[in-house]
């Protein structure tokens, strides 16, 4: 079959179908891989007969998910919101930082230490400190979950405005720009496919700051129920938790990951998009 | 007139003596609406004199009179093509030709108001230069002759009353070179703005200058100066006919000169 079709000197057109289908593949590949791998933990669990609260068959997670689904949806909603309102405070900061550091070599050297400093202490750590001045609650997470995010999104933007290429500053600085607008024209756009790659980096990093801040110090979400359930030794809920926060995770990615693709489509020269006028 | 006047500038780069001497007691003079050319060997200090006038740089020592003005900082009437296109990736080729419109003024507080006006100037330079339909092409789509013809249209969009061109057509092959000296002189004949090329295509120089100026090795400064007298508009030909073949010549042997000074 496909050596005729070589020998035929198949026109582009016949071709399509198989691109299609190489193109559903790779929507379809994803599921098979994750099936696949709850599949095979389902028939470890079996043949080596696996006690359930050392590691739960995938049918008893997704069973005791459906028996408590109720509290797993209120809690993840609540992890959801804290992430979410930590990662929107880390976005803003970091975007304001990064300008900031960025943009002027002065407040870089001066700040970066500093930050580097900052951002190698344990957040785990931080927690007990918010504890003593916030209380335990949704604020200490909200702060852990901020901690944590904006430092990705910071070094980003400021990498994008600090390694702007000077031949594009001076092609503003010669019309008389000023710094403000260089930063705007150039350094701003420039940065912006290092901000939205910075996202997805940091939206991840922001469920870890809200998971562990509510495991040390909360009453509720899913860090919090997933406590309760080990030391119930629900150990099944515990995993049918772990599996919500991937989902909202991955839910999360989706959503930063469309969001860049349509705002930085310059940067990504898609292959589909060929060239125009060569020559 | 005089309307642009380097007194004796030098430039070193670096702040103590061991820094790169790169201009050393410069002098031109570049009349209202002329066209001069500057040629020298490399590493000469060309560009760096193109950044001085405009202001990018401070000289070391002398002074730079614009219009009758001394140069303190970067001046907001020239426009500038480089060597290479240095256009904006996120933006179109017309959003890439309007941009100068939005900073320098007095086009920039009028832009919203009259947009359709300038959005009609900046296609019609486009289509001057042949980029007719490719003005929502985005730089990487186009070509490399494409990339520094909408550069040109860049330089040129807000009627600068000086345009400074910094080796624009060195990247490119010479059919799109010549093509492109056409189009420039075309532009420069409409609208008359003084114009400093520096280039080092004697060809180059001899078929578009008015005047080709000689620069030393470096530190540059001006060694030599040769009128061009041939007719406008002139046509392609003119650079293989004996005045011109001479004059290429003669520029050729004092660059050699510098250069064999130099080592």
């Amino acid at each position: 079959m496909v050596t005729t079709d070589i020998l035929d000197e198949t026109p582009p057109r016949r071709r399509k179908p198989y691109l299609l289908r190489r193109k559903s593949l790779r929507h379809i590949l994803p599921w098979v891989v994750i099936i696949g791998i709850f599949v095979v933990w389902e028939v470890v669990v079996r043949v080596f007969d696996i006690e359930q609260f050392v590691l739960p068959a995938p049918s008893a997670i997704f069973a005791s998910g459906w028996q408590w689904r109720e509290p797993i949806l209120i809690n993840a909603w609540q992890t959801l919101l804290t992430t979410v309102i930590g990662f929107l405070f880390a976005v803003i900061v970091g975007l304001l930082a990064g300008i900031a550091i960025g943009s002027s070599t002065l407040v870089y050297d001066s700040f970066y230490p500093a930050l580097i400093g900052f951002n190698s202490i344990p957040k785990v750590a931080v927690v007990p400190i918010l504890v003593i001045w916030f209380g335990v609650g949704t604020i200490p997470a909200i702060i852990t979950a901020f901690l944590i995010a904006f430092f990705p999104i910071l070094v980003n933007v400021a990498v994008g405005i600090a390694t702007v290429e000077p031949e594009l500053q001076d092609v503003l600085r010669a019309l008389g720009a000023s710094r403000w607008q260089v930063i705007r024209k150039v350094g701003l756009p420039r940065a912006m496919p290092y901000f939205f790659a910075s996202l997805k980096v940091a939206i991840a990093a922001a469920f870890v700051g809200t998971i562990v801040a509510e495991t040390v110090a909360a009453n509720k979400g899913i860090g919090n129920l997933m406590l309760v359930a080990s030391s119930r030794f629900e150990v099944p809920l515990a995993f049918a938790a772990l599996l919500v926060t991937s989902v909202m995770g991955i839910g999360m990615y989706l959503i930063c990951a469309a969001v860049e693709r349509r705002m930085t489509g310059w940067a990504m020269r898609g292959a589909d998009t060929v060239p125009a006028g060569q020559g | 007139m005089t309307f642009v006047d380097v007194d004796r500038v030098s430039l070193r780069y670096g702040e103590d003596a061991d820094g790169t001497l790169a201009l050393h007691k410069a002098t031109l003079q570049v009349g209202n609406g002329e066209f001069v050319a500057v040629v020298g060997p490399s590493g000469c200090g060309k560009s760096t004199l193109m950044k001085v006038v405009t202001g990018l740089w401070p000289p070391t020592v002398g002074a730079v009179i614009v219009s009758g003005r001394e140069v303190i900082g970067p001046l907001s009437i020239a426009g500038m093509a480089f060597q290479n296109p240095t256009l904006l990736p996120w933006r179109t080729a017309l959003a890439n030709v309007m941009l100068p419109l939005e900073i320098v003024q007095p086009h920039c507080s009028r832009l919203r108001r009259e947009w359709a006006a300038y959005l009609a100037k900046a296609r019609d330079l486009l289509a001057l230069v042949g980029l007719k339909g490719f003005e929502d092409h985005f730089p990487w789509q186009l070509s490399g002759g494409m990339q520094q013809r909408a550069s040109l249209c860049r330089a040129l969009i807000h009627d600068p009353s000086l345009l400074m061109l910094d080796e624009p057509f060195a990247s490119l092959d010479m059919f799109t070179r010549e093509e492109l000296w056409l189009a420039l002189q075309d532009l420069w004949l409409a609208r008359k703005p003084t114009v400093i090329l520096v280039t080092h295509d004697l060809r180059e120089a001899v078929f578009l200058a008015d005047r080709v100026l000689v620069m030393s090795a470096r530190p540059g400064r001006i060694i030599a100066e040769r009128v061009v007298s041939l007719p406008r508009p002139r046509n392609l030909d003119s650079t293989y006919e004996p005045y011109s073949v001479a004059l290429v010549h003669e520029l050729r042997e004092h660059i050699s000169a510098a250069r064999s000074t130099a080592t």
